[in-house]
């Protein structure tokens, strides 16, 4: 039962993983990465990490996506050239990919992580249920709890300073109709 | 399910975003597999907290989340900037860091 889930899971990470790259369209590109975000949210949970897998789904899959869905409603979709500008450019990242996929695979397998190959331990009934979790954040990590918050703090001051209409720069722009509008 | 299988699923995710980032243009679906390698180096800090036994890899993954809340938001204003000011959204045009 356990190994369907896995099976399952990975394929529909996998493929909403491809849509991502392959889409034509931004918005579809979204749409796939939704799925990927809630297939890994099966795999978290088949990880005994059930706090990790509802932050997945509510954090990302939910307020991070909708970000995005708004940005692309409000930039429109522009369509890529088909060709490569630089050539062959689309065999040398699949050779690159591939080469770094064996290389991380192999790095990890043939490391000396002797419960790689096992179920992992025995984990109690708790383990990553939110009160582990929030245990572990505000007793042992409490400074890198603190640290992240500002972070988003900074982080959305930034987007605000960047993203403002300055008034300066309303009269350097030019009118619409110009530039992306007319691609 | 084995721990490994997770870290090869890991490796061939990350793969996918990192073929994405090389492939794409648009900053945007640059930004998305960004998150698809960041969700690829999540799921294997879960999987090797699995591996170990405690708790603590799973925090890894929560601030990592925060991280990519972050770069989604920073990434995102910037987009909006760009965009304001009609230049095109492809990455291959846009080499001046100059506003």
């Amino acid at each position: 039962m356990e190994a369907v889930l896995f099976f399952i899971a990975a394929i529909g990470a996998t493929v909403g993983a491809i849509g991502v790259v392959a889409a034509r369209n931004p918005f579809y590109s979204v749409l796939a990465l939704i799925a990927h975000l809630f297939s890994l949210a099966v795999l978290f949970l088949l990880l005994t990490s059930a706090f990790v897998a509802a932050a997945q789904v509510v954090v990302y899959a939910g307020a991070v996506m909708v970000l995005y869905v708004f940005v692309v409603a409000y930039v429109g979709s522009a369509q890529e050239p088909r060709w490569d500008p630089v050539p062959g450019q689309r065999l040398f990242a699949g050779l690159l990919a591939f080469f770094l996929f064996v290389e991380i695979s192999a790095a990890v397998l043939s490391s000396g992580l002797r419960a790689l190959g096992t179920h992992g331990p025995d984990v109690p009934a708790g383990f990553g249920d939110p009160a582990a979790i929030g245990t572990l954040l505000l007793e042992k990590f409490l400074v890198p709890f603190e640290a992240t918050s500002v972070l988003l703090l900074i982080a959305a001051v930034g987007a605000i300073v960047l993203a403002a209409r300055r008034r300066e720069s309303i009269n350097r722009e030019r009118p619409l109709g110009e530039g992306v509008a007319s691609r | 399910m084995n721990i490994d299988w997770y870290i090869v699923l890991s490796a061939l995710l990350f793969t996918i975003g990192a073929i994405g980032i090389l492939v794409r243009r648009s900053p945007m679906v640059i930004l998305l597999c960004l998150e698809l390698m960041l969700n690829a180096g999540n799921l294997a800090l879960v999987a090797f907290s699995r591996e170990v036994g405690n708790g603590q890899g799973q925090v890894f993954a929560l601030v990592v989340m925060v991280i990519a809340a972050c770069e989604v938001v920073v990434g995102l204003g910037l987009i909006v900037a760009i965009f304001r000011r009609r230049l095109p959204l492809d990455v291959d045009d846009l080499r001046e860091l100059r506003g």
